[in-house]
């Protein structure tokens, strides 16, 4: 992964004492509360219902060992000894003193993490597929380019104060997406042209919150040397003319709309035209420079299926079930992509403690390199395991609660932190992913449905990406009253890359204890209809919303 | 009043002939010849007034609001396309954790709200070292300053 030279190193120093400055004057009175609401954000730091949110960047989901444990002891010392995965792969502590917030940001740097602009309206963290490097299919390893992006987005002088957040994901696989770039103000498609040269097929104006919309396509083929300029012209245009007046307009998805995307394309194109051939163009040495941080590690010379893997497959059916659906094929021969599923009954979804940060530390030290990485879907991965030693990992990953071999199924939600915690909920999310954890616990069963988003938010700003589930569930409030609106045939991203879809409402909302008996019906309606091999998507596409609809209001029998 | 800071201290104003950009563009020859000081809201984009910028000895960019950041792409479109050379000021809601990001994106004067601290303001100007984009005081990103 990235290891930070001196520059690296000193931006970030400069930064956790330009935060511990911006700190000191603010209890000092000499900033007042809405002048340090957009320092503080840009930091990391919310206010949400009981106490500050301190939400710490993990860079496209990669983590080391060290900077793991590092979370362990914050969690520990300063928090209520947990703490949360995000759907941006970053890790959230829900209950830190901000009088605390500059020690530990000073902390982090030590291990060279940080919270910068993961909040505000700003360029947030890129994100990419959990599983970059490590898989045959993909065209080229995402994290080189994510980490250039990075680098550029960090402090840029231009874009800290945006109408609003901007989000950049990428994808690097052509049958894939786990990335959901389409939701994302900027998606970033890497593909290869004719020639066989890198770039970028690059969406934009996508978007979850209030008015979801799906990116569109800005430009078809980005030569990999343009990115910093073109993605400097895109948010240039929309730091000018983005709506500033009404935040839930300020988006640039609502800006794509208003001009159309031809005009939109035209602002952008002269822009990048000026700047594309200046000194802010890219340098092939510099993409060979990152590239060097993100080489293979010293994988051994190994065969897949090896005897011992095989004949523990045999005797153990929990740990086939496990394998079939946690573990993944790796490029390399003899080795695997191991998914820690954060999802046990009874445990929010995404929630990690103290303890289990040094245990998973530990497991990466000794059976991954001593890496390992966030994901989209709120779980870890540890992505070089040797197939030898899946057994043995996986009693490990049991006794802590990360074995539930459920990676893709109904109960592996996505999931916000909801109105246990969240200041602009609208509803309890947690409630809701615990009553449908508890009511389909049928592994057998949870097999038979197959893979199925179910994505839970506890409000329209959509955090728990409800409109992109397969099932989504979103909180609203109804006269004081918790209630949940559930909508059907949303996806992420699927299974190719232009695969994206926004779900549609069933109709009217469902009281809290209704909640898993619709998901039943609607699940019961799907096994019934469905052809062999048929997905809930493909039954849902194939059948339309209507009956689907029907089922979901009609009384049980 | 705003203290008028450049990034050593306090500097004196000098007078020029204030406009506005709907008085200057309604009859731009009764201007003709005088030292002029452009005023532009956060609404007056660039490409409004970008092409005659040289006609004014200094532009001033409003900051309406602290969180509204369309200040720094006009600064920047300003000295980058439109090779604008004179004096660039920010004005309005210029606060301190601003001054950083104005300065690279070509402010060279600051009307500095009232209540902030001239001392903390002055030491903002050198938060970061080495800053990873190229901007306006350095057209080459850290990418091509870094060294080995």
């Amino acid at each position: 992964m990235y290891v930070y030279d001196e520059y690296d190193q000193q931006l970030l120093n400069e930064r956790v004492a330009q935060f511990k400055g911006q700190t000191e004057r603010y209890f000092a009175g000499k900033i007042a509360e809405d002048e340090f609401l957009p320092l503080r954000l840009q930091n990391g730091i919310y206010v949400q219902r009981y106490a500050p949110m301190l939400r710490i960047a993990v860079p496209y989901g990669a983590l080391n060992s060290a900077q793991f444990r590092k979370l362990g002891h914050i969690a520990r010392t300063y928090d209520k000894g947990y703490a949360h995965i995000s759907t941006r792969q970053n890790v959230q502590f829900n209950w830190p003193a901000l009088e605390d917030c500059p020690q530990i940001l000073a902390e982090l740097a030590e291990v060279q993490m940080h919270a910068v602009q993961t909040s505000g309206n700003c360029i947030r963290n890129t994100t990419t597929d959990e599983y970059a490097g490590v898989i045959a299919e993909e065209i080229v390893d995402p994290r080189p380019y994510c980490e250039v992006i990075r680098q550029w987005s960090t402090f840029h002088p231009e874009f800290a104060f945006l109408p609003r957040k901007f989000k950049i994901a990428v994808n690097a696989v052509p049958t894939e997406d786990r990335a959901a770039i389409a939701m994302h103000d900027v998606g970033l498609n890497i593909v290869k042209n004719d020639a066989g040269e890198i770039g970028f097929r690059v969406l934009v104006g996508g978007g979850l919150g209030r008015t979801p919309i799906l990116g569109d396509y800005i430009n078809e083929f980005l030569p990999e040397e343009d990115l910093l300029t073109y993605l400097d012209a895109i948010i240039r245009v929309y730091n000018q003319f983005g709506n500033r007046k009404q935040k839930y307009k300020a988006r640039i998805k609502i800006l794509v709309k208003a001009l159309g995307m031809d005009r939109m394309r035209e602002l952008v194109n002269e822009e990048f035209e000026r700047i594309k051939d200046g000194e802010g163009k890219l340098t092939q040495a510099e993409i060979e420079r990152v590239k060097k941080h993100f080489t293979d590690p010293d994988y051994k010379a190994l065969s897949d299926e090896p005897a011992e893997l095989v004949s523990a497959r045999e005797e153990n059916k929990a740990f086939a079930r496990w394998l079939d659906r946690n573990v993944r094929k790796h490029k390399k021969p003899g080795y695997a992509v191991v998914t820690l599923t954060l999802k046990k009954i009874g445990t929010p979804p995404g929630d990690i403690t103290a303890e289990q940060f040094d245990q998973v530390a530990d497991l990466a030290d000794e059976y991954s390199f001593g890496e390992l990485r966030s994901t989209h879907h709120q779980n870890l991965v540890l992505a070089d395991v040797e197939q030898t030693q899946l057994f043995a990992l996986w009693q490990k990953l049991k006794a802590l609660g990360f074995a539930t071999p459920t990676l893709g199924l109904l109960t592996d939600m996505i999931c916000c932190p909801g109105g246990d915690f969240c200041a602009l909920a609208n509803a309890k999310s947690i409630p809701i992913s615990q009553d449908i954890q508890k009511r389909f616990d049928d592994l057998d069963y949870l097999n038979d449905l197959g893979e199925i988003d179910l994505n839970i938010s506890g409000c329209m700003n959509a955090c728990g990406h409800h409109h992109v589930g397969n099932i989504g569930i979103l909180g609203v409030d109804k006269g004081g009253e918790e209630f949940y609106q559930v909508t059907l045939g949303g996806n992420s991203g699927g299974n190719k890359a232009d695969d994206a879809s926004l779900g549609k409402i069933v109709g009217p909302s469902f009281a809290r204890e209704e909640v898993a008996d619709v998901v039943a019906k609607i699940l019961d309606y799907y096994v019934a209809q469905r052809t062999e091999g048929e997905s809930f998507l493909e039954v849902y596409r194939r059948l339309g919303h209507g009956p689907f609809k029907e089922v979901a209001y009609a009384d049980a029998n | 009043m705003p203290t008028l800071i450049n990034t050593q201290g306090v500097v004196e104003d000098t007078a020029l002939t204030p406009v506005t950009l709907k008085e200057w563009q309604a009859n731009p020859s009764e201007y003709a010849g005088k030292e002029l000081e452009l005023s532009v809201n956060s609404d007056e984009t660039v490409d409004l007034f970008g092409a005659d910028a040289d006609q004014f000895k200094r532009i001033c960019i409003d900051f309406p609001k602290f969180a509204d950041g369309r200040g720094y792409s006009a600064a920047r479109l300003l000295r980058e396309k439109y090779g604008y050379k004179g004096e660039l000021r920010s004005t309005g809601d210029v606060l301190i954790d601003q001054l950083f990001f104005m300065k690279r994106c070509g402010f060279d004067t600051f009307a500095l709200r009232e209540d902030q601290v001239l001392e903390d303001a002055i030491a903002a100007f050198s938060t970061f070292t080495n800053p990873y984009q190229n901007d306006v005081q350095d057209q080459r990103p850290l990418f091509r300053r870094r060294q080995g």
